[in-house]
């Protein structure tokens, strides 16, 4: 288990290497810098500016010098905000994301995991057809739609939540929910067809044949193998969740890590962009090592240390 | 002998796109008490719709129940709720599946899954099930029981995952035990020694029987009496050695003939041509009209009704009828006494 998880500790260094210095080659192809849209500056400052922050060394020394930022997580200050380290910019955005993120994925597993499975056992009958129906307007209508449409029947109609701004939690209930939309639907989907898979298998009438009742057989023998490829999708869907919507963000006033990562982009403000690239993708790597074990433990024919030939 | 289970014209249907198949159509049988009854037939013939039917597995819908009765200690369970069919399948009646290798739930423990019928229907604890689960896995012959209970079935072979079936099957000691093709996905040495534990289980715990088949070798190692279904109806019963030494159907005979014999020169194998009939639209007469070598008019127009040829043997065909002509059993069906323990 040790070994297993070492070795997947060394393939996340391994990507991520090639993650910074794959952004790292993008970000100096594309026009302009960090100083290009401020007010025209007579040559000599640009100059002088370019040369403090180092724009001027030999493009492998910024290479290795990011490197290193990159590998100690200190990112420097930002170009943008004047005296504000990268470090703290994550830290202060980082948390309106987690936990709006948290909220959003609790509900569209929740949520559309229950759907998945009433339109499974249901199938071809009014709650299959219900839940297929809520699950692809979740999945057509855009989020920030729904955003929109959320707004104004809760905020604006019933006025029964706050509108906007993140200040405590009946303000996070709304946009968690536009935030969970797509992938609640998305797991709903996932989740019936895979159920309606599993209900047809040889096991599911061995159940049956012992005399087991109706929920038993869907919860206990087929819920746990119909889950599988929803955990499979968790993975990805954790992180996009978690580093926060710039669209649901901007709609609703929250400072969250979304819009910063967006709006680092088009200031060039290069180490901003470097910080939040390196966190996403760490999320990212560890969430898939995370879900992989999960994995394993639901599954037991996917024995993690299995694969270290022992067996 | 008394009898267990009495299926009367029995029939089942099942809704595809446009059509109704009618899959079982009047079929009728008893079951004694401690006997193996083989059901026979190639594939379509609806033997596993009526063995399936008996402990109420077919999905309905696309399946429904169009009538008959099936009585299990004289209550029809046709007749039974779903709720109280739960408290009969796996105490009651059992089933085993043909395919071990997708039978058993992947993401749980053989103990486990032995244990949830005990604690469903003999109210034991969990401490409890998990001991009689290693008593009944060293019954099926499983080495190392209190290791192997806690495996998963990945962890088992093929041979060994149809006996794990086994144990579970025979749990609650049920009264009867319906065996879906059980060895047809086995290699020939397992298959002999399947059919050997399921003889010799029988023989301690006195339960009937009921293994559907289409492997003349196994019906003539295991059964007392054997059912030969064709087109969704019963065409011939009777005691083993009737329908293995003088069969009465024409189409047993050629099922009789299709056997590889070992004592023979053969060039080719036998086979029966013509397809089975489409059940969307089944025959009004005989089910076997269009491949019998021995069809009349008669035959095309009318089922014919069961003729008994002994108390035990059974047969529906014109050819018993008195006005028709005599046709003796022909060479090829004739069956040495080596052939069938193949």
């Amino acid at each position: 288990m040790i070994k297993y998880l070492l070795k997947r500790i060394g393939y996340i260094i391994l990507s991520l290497f090639l993650i910074i210095t794959v952004t790292f080659i993008l970000m100096k192809a594309a026009p302009g810098g960090p100083f290009a849209s401020e007010r025209a500056s007579t040559p000599a400052i640009e100059a002088q500016m370019n040369e403090a922050y180092g724009f001027n060394d030999p493009i492998h020394e910024q290479y290795f010098s990011y490197l290193i930022n990159a590998f100690t997580f200190d990112f420097g200050p930002s170009f943008k905000y004047v005296g504000q380290e990268v470090t703290e910019i994550i830290g202060r955005s980082f948390p309106y994301s987690l936990i709006l993120g948290l909220e959003a994925i609790f509900i569209a597993i929740s949520i559309g995991v229950l759907l998945g499975v009433i339109a499974a056992v249901k199938h071809n009958k009014f709650g299959d057809y219900l839940a297929m129906v809520i699950a692809v307007l979740g999945i057509s209508v855009p989020s920030f739609i729904m955003a929109a449409i959320l707004q104004y029947i809760f905020a604006i109609y019933l006025q029964v939540l706050p509108i906007a701004r993140f200040e405590s939690f009946a303000h996070t209930i709304l946009p968690a929910a536009a935030l969970a939309t797509t992938p609640l639907a998305f797991i709903a989907r996932l989740m019936r067809s895979s159920m309606l898979d599993v209900l047809n298998r040889d096991y599911i009438k061995t159940a049956k044949s012992k005399g087991l009742s109706e929920r038993v057989v869907t919860y206990k023998h087929a819920l746990r193998n119909a889950i599988l490829p929803v955990v499979s999708y968790l993975g990805p869907l954790v992180v996009s969740i978690l580093t926060g919507s710039f669209i649901i963000e901007k709609i609703f006033g929250i400072p969250g890590l979304g819009s910063e990562f967006v709006v680092s982009v088009t200031n060039r403000d290069y180490t901003v962009i470097m910080g939040t690239t390196v966190f996403f993708s760490v999320l990212l790597l560890v969430s898939i090592l995370i879900v992989d074990l999960i994995y394993g433990l639901i599954d037991p024919r996917i024995n993690v240390t299995s694969k270290e030939g022992n067996k | 002998m008394s009898e267990i289970l009495e299926v009367k014209d029995l029939s089942v249907s099942f809704d595809t796109y446009g059509s109704e198949v009618k899959a079982v159509r009047n079929v009728s049988f008893q079951l004694m008490k401690g006997e193996t009854l083989a059901i026979v037939g190639e594939s379509g013939s609806g033997k596993s719709v009526t063995a399936q039917s008996i402990i109420r597995l077919v999905p309905t819908p696309p399946g429904k129940f169009i009538g008959g009765e099936i009585r299990f200690n004289g209550e029809d369970l046709l007749q039974k709720s779903e709720k109280q069919m739960e408290s009969i399948r796996g105490k009651e009646i059992s089933m085993i599946f043909q395919d071990p290798m997708t039978s058993l739930n992947p993401t749980m423990t053989i103990g486990k899954q032995i244990a949830e019928g005990l604690m469903k229907h003999q109210n034991m604890s969990k401490k409890e099930a998990h001991l009689r689960g290693i008593q009944l896995l060293k019954l099926v012959g499983i080495p190392t029981p209190e290791v192997r209970i806690k495996q998963y079935p990945h962890q088992y072979s093929g041979g060994m995952r149809q006996r794990a079936m086994i144990a579970i099957a025979l749990s609650c000691n049920p009264k009867i035990l319906i065996a879906d093709e059980p060895t047809t996905a086995l290699d020939v040495t397992i298959q002999a020694q399947i059919l050997e534990l399921m003889r010799q289980i029988q023989e301690e715990m006195g339960t009937a029987i009921i293994l559907i088949t289409h492997d003349l070798g196994v019906v003539a190692n295991t059964a007392t009496r054997v059912a030969v279904m064709y087109g969704g109806k019963i065409v011939e019963t009777g005691m083993v050695d009737e329908i293995f030494f003088e069969p009465k159907h024409p189409y047993t005979w050629g099922l009789l003939g299709s056997m590889p014999k070992l004592d023979k020169e053969q060039e080719e194998l036998q086979v029966i041509p013509g397809s089975p009939p489409d059940l969307a639209d089944p025959p009004t007469g005989c089910p076997f009209v269009t491949r019998c070598p021995y069809a009349m008019n008669v035959c095309g127009e009318h089922m014919p009704s069961d003729t008994s040829v002994s108390s035990t043997h059974e047969a529906a065909c014109w050819l018993l009828d008195e006005r028709a002509p005599k046709v003796d059993i022909p060479e090829s069906a004739i069956v040495g006494g080596n052939d069938i323990y193949v």
